[in-house]
Formats: structure tokens, sequence, C-alpha cells
């Protein structure tokens, strides 16, 4: 369809305004229009106000850069929080999923990306600053690296182990291996090997 | 392990081939554009679930038809395996292995070892170090995959720090503190990867050297030597001294994606100062040098895949070379050749069962 077809301007431009999200062309941005065009009108506005909201009100955690309403983020303004402990992880997503996982309670440090030049990220693009201070400022015992097992992601790692080398923090990294369920035999070789190197000693997995 | 049957349904030229194989020597004699090399393609495709010459599947399928299949019985250890191929245009590739379809397609790469000697492996010695490099790696790939990995990640490595030198105005702290970091990264998995690469030649050099003087009745001295960056002493310093020269670049010019294999004979590079045959027979027993290799990793001996052989060699080396593949070591082998004289007293000479199959115009028939 071109885009002299469309009946209307105001359609077209919300049409295309759709077909930027990620994953949506053109055809699902016009299918995704009409839905909302036959919605009530109060629902759309309301769907519109919370796009507004998003944008405008929402703000990074001043301490740790993740998405909060207030300055500080509820796990930093949490007193039940061990603060003496920092996840550092790639984005929000992380962040949930370790939360999920209802075995942290530490709080978390939010890059928003790992350092790759080909995705236009340099090392001056991670938000390093408030962590950076903490740590100097000896409020840290331990940072643990929860990054993506990618090249990235250990190019990040190592950047950030080089930046902290000389101050006295534990540094540590999520373990690698044989996912639970699995079988052993379907386990790609490059884990099951280093699983193998890694291995645990036994009482540990009790 | 050795292939059984084989069908094929418009694949390239052939509209549609069923052939009986024995565990010897399979022939395919036919004339030019006969269809012959097509064949040992298709059997190529059933083992790396791609074509030797053409890496665009569709266009292995043939002129103004929109799908091709290929079918291989094997027997491996006893056990029949069933190995199915087909490609519709427009269509994801379909492999299954006993009507099982594959996850993965690398998951199937290395179970049906097989070596092809090809006119086009002249690349090897008259082209850039990129051939040398992805022939060694292609090898050593099918019996490591911690190397496959390495390798993938250290090229990843080696695209970002050029992304990055390209963009860079100044090489200040922050630079170097970035560079750091990688450089950290391309010495060791370079490292890992010139182990496996320097473990590999090292092994491949004996039977190489016992393959070239076979065949040549040790007429020439011929030897290869691996090099690379990283076996210079102060590599870590020239890697750093190389940043402002790679940063005017906006590419980084030390490690081991600059590694080569020198090919050399009577102390001087094959590649000027060999003749024709002395190149074809450099590259048979580099080839052959890899089947005994897979083979003994493998605990499986490959197929082994000869096109055009007899061309540019003479009457001795020919023989000798038969006379070598025709031995114990060797098992299923299929050959091309454009005139069935020339093959039928070779084949008499040899111990091993034969069956030889005219082509014309992609039509096979056993003779």
């Amino acid at each position: 369809m071109n885009s002299e077809s469309y009946p209307s301007q105001i359609l077209e431009s919300a049409v295309k305004e759709f077909s930027q999200l990620p994953g949506v062309g053109k055809k699902t941005a016009l299918r995704l229009v009409l839905f909302l065009l036959k919605q009530e009108k109060n629902d759309v506005l309301r769907f519109a106000d919370s796009l507004r909201r998003l944008r405008e009100e929402i703000v990074y955690c001043k301490s740790c850069y993740n998405i909060s309403d207030a300055e500080l983020c509820d796990i930093c303004a949490s007193p039940k929080r061990d603060h003496e402990t920092v996840c550092v992880v790639e984005n929000i997503k992380d962040v949930m999923a370790i939360e999920n996982t209802q075995q942290y309670f530490g709080i978390y440090h939010v890059l928003g990306g790992v350092i790759s030049p080909m995705d236009g990220i340099g090392p001056d693009d991670l938000m390093l600053k408030p962590l950076i201070e903490k740590v100097e400022e000896g409020k840290i015992k331990e940072l643990i690296f929860a990054l993506p097992t990618t090249m990235e992601g250990d190019t990040t790692n190592f950047y950030l182990y080089r930046k902290f080398g000389d101050i006295e923090v534990k540094i540590t990294t999520l373990a690698r291996g044989v996912s639970i369920g699995d079988e052993l035999e379907y386990t790609d070789e490059v884990t099951l090997g280093r699983s193998l190197v890694n291995r645990l000693p036994f009482e540990k997995t009790l | 392990m050795f292939l059984k049957h084989l069908h094929l349904i418009n694949f390239k030229n052939i509209e549609l081939a069923q052939l009986e194989l024995c565990e010897g020597i399979n022939c395919f004699i036919g004339s030019n554009g006969a269809g012959k090399t097509n064949m040992l393609d298709a059997i190529y495709y059933m083992s790396f679930c791609k074509s030797f010459f053409n890496p665009i599947d569709s266009q292995n399928i043939r002129h103004e038809h929109d799908f091709f299949v290929i079918q291989g019985t094997y027997n491996l250890n006893d056990e029949k395996e069933h190995v199915y191929c087909g490609l519709k245009k427009g269509v994801k590739k379909q492999f299954k292995r006993n009507k099982k379809e594959y996850d993965k397609l690398s998951n199937h790469i290395g179970l049906l070892p097989l070596v092809m000697i090809s006119p086009q492996d002249e690349r090897l010695i008259v082209e850039g170090s990129e051939q040398r490099r992805k022939y060694i790696d292609s090898v050593i790939s099918q019996y490591d995959r911690a190397y496959l990995e390495h390798l993938i990640n250290y090229n990843r490595v080696i695209s970002q720090r050029n992304v990055y030198l390209k963009n860079l105005k100044a090489l200040n702290k922050a630079a170097h503190d970035m560079l750091d970091v990688w450089d950290f990264q391309i010495l060791e998995l370079g490292k890992k990867i010139s182990k496996a690469r320097a473990l590999f030649l090292d092994e491949l050099k004996p039977v190489f050297l016992e393959m070239y003087n076979f065949i040549s009745g040790e007429k020439e001295v011929v030897e290869f030597a691996y090099k690379s960056h990283l076996n210079d002493d102060d590599f870590e310093v020239a890697l750093r001294e190389s940043r402002e020269r790679d940063m005017i670049l906006g590419y980084s010019t030390k490690g081991v994606h600059k590694d080569d294999v020198d090919f050399r004979i009577g102390g001087y590079p094959i590649k000027k100062m060999g003749s024709q045959g002395q190149k074809k027979t450099f590259l048979i027993a580099l080839k052959l040098g890899q089947f005994k290799f897979l083979a003994e990793h493998k605990n499986r001996k490959p197929l082994l895949l000869l096109d055009d052989i007899f061309d540019k060699l003479d009457t001795q080396r020919g023989d000798r070379l038969i006379e070598l593949v025709g031995g114990d070591f060797f098992n299923q082998i299929f050959i091309t050749d454009t005139q069935l004289n020339r093959i039928k007293p070779v084949l008499r000479k040899i111990n091993k069962e034969s069956r030889i199959f005219m082509v014309e115009d992609g039509e096979f028939k056993q003779q």
C-alpha cells in the first residue's frame, strides 16, 4: 500500500508513528490504529495520557539508574536492603529477572547498555558515575557482575574490573553452567566444558 | 562409514537420480558440464548442510523449478542413518536425520566427516592469507566446538575495536583504558586460537610430508610453517604500539586474524616457484593429511571426494595417488573423470570394489 492511498492525513500520521515501534510494520500499525478508532473515546485518551506520563514523569533513580517514580527507586530507598552489595546489570529487565528469583537482597546498578561501538555504545555512554563514587567512598563491599554472557558483556566486565582494580572491593560474577532440569546430552559443549572446569564441591550444592 | 544410497531431485542440473553406491570406489564419468561435480556437491551437501561451490542455496535448484531434495542412506557403525535435505524457494531449508528435523544445522556438521579435493583448492595457494585461515578454521571447528566459539568472539572483539578506532578522535587516557580491555581479550582469545592452530598444523605436518613424498616419489622438498604475530616475543608491546597506526587506518593490524601459513617448495614460496603439477600435489597431500587427521579425531574414516584429480598430474604421480587411496586407510571414495579409458586400467590395479556411472546431461547410468 503506498502512502497516497490513505483516506486521511491524520490516519496516515498515526500509522507512521506506530510503525516506528520495534517489530511493527505499516500493516500492523494500520491494524492497531483502526482498532483504537473503534474503542471508547475515554479509553483511548487514557491510553494517550499514560504515554504522555510515561515520558514526562518517569525518572531514573539517581543512585542506580533504575526506572522509578521518585528520585530514589523503591529498592534504593528501602532500609531492608543490603546497601553494601551491588549487582551490576545491563537494563531494567535484568533487575526484574533477578528480583523474581527472590534470592537477592542487595541493591542494583543499571548500566543502560554494554560496551559495543558497533551499536553506538562506547564506555562513556554507560551510566557509571554514581557507582564509581559509591565504590570510591568505600560504601560497597561486593560488586556482582550480572551482565549478558556475550562477548560485549565480557568486554564490559573487564572494563569495570580494571576501573575498580585498585580499590578494595570484592568483585564476583554470576556462575555459568548447566541449567536446572537440563539433560547433559543436550547441553552445548562450551557450557558443559566450562561447568566441568569450574565444578563445585558437592557439599555446596546440598 | 559409507554412503549406500543417494536420491536427488532437481539438484543443479540433475532432474532425478537414484544411485546404489559401493563401499569402495565410485566413479562418475562424463564430458564437461554433464553433472559429475554436481553429484559430488550433493554428497558434500549432506555432510556440511551447504554447497561446496555456491553458498546461495536457492541457486542450487534446477533452473525453472522451485525446490530440490537430496536424500542419502548411510551405513554408520552398521546402523542405518537417513539424511534428508529439502529446499523450497522462499522457505527455510529442511534438514533431517532419521526423519527428525535438526534445531541447529551446526549439530549435524561433523557427523558425516568428508574431505573434498577439487581444482578450487588452488585458491589456498594463489589467493591471500584469508583463504588459508578459513581452511584451517573449518577443519579445527569440525572437531573442536570451543575453538569455534573463541573464534567468533575474537572476530567480534576485532570488529568492535575497529568501529571504536574509526570514531576515535584522540588517543587519550580514556581511549587507552578502553583499548587495554580489547587488547587483553585479543591476547587471551588469540593465545587459545593460535595454540589450536599450531597444534593442528604440527599434527598435520608429518602426515602431509608422508603423502607428498609418496605421490611425488620424493622428488622435491616441501614444507609449511605457521606464521602468527602472537609468536613474536613482544606481541603485547607491539599490540600496544600499533594503536596509533590502527587509529589512522581505522582497523586492527595485529593479532591472529592476520595469521598465515607459509607454503614452500625447495625453500621457495610454492605460489611463485611451484609448477602446476607440484601445486596440485601439494594440495592433494594437504587434503589427504587432513583426511588422516579427521579419521583419528573422529574415529571414523571420512568420505573422500576427488574432483578432476588426474588433471595436471603426470602419469607416475596419478598412479601413485591411486595406489595410495586404493589402500586400506581410505574407505569410500568418489572420483570424477572425463575419460573412461583413463579410469578403467586404474581401477584394475586396486584391490577395492568399484562401480562406474556414466553421466550425460544430468542423467546417471550404472555401467
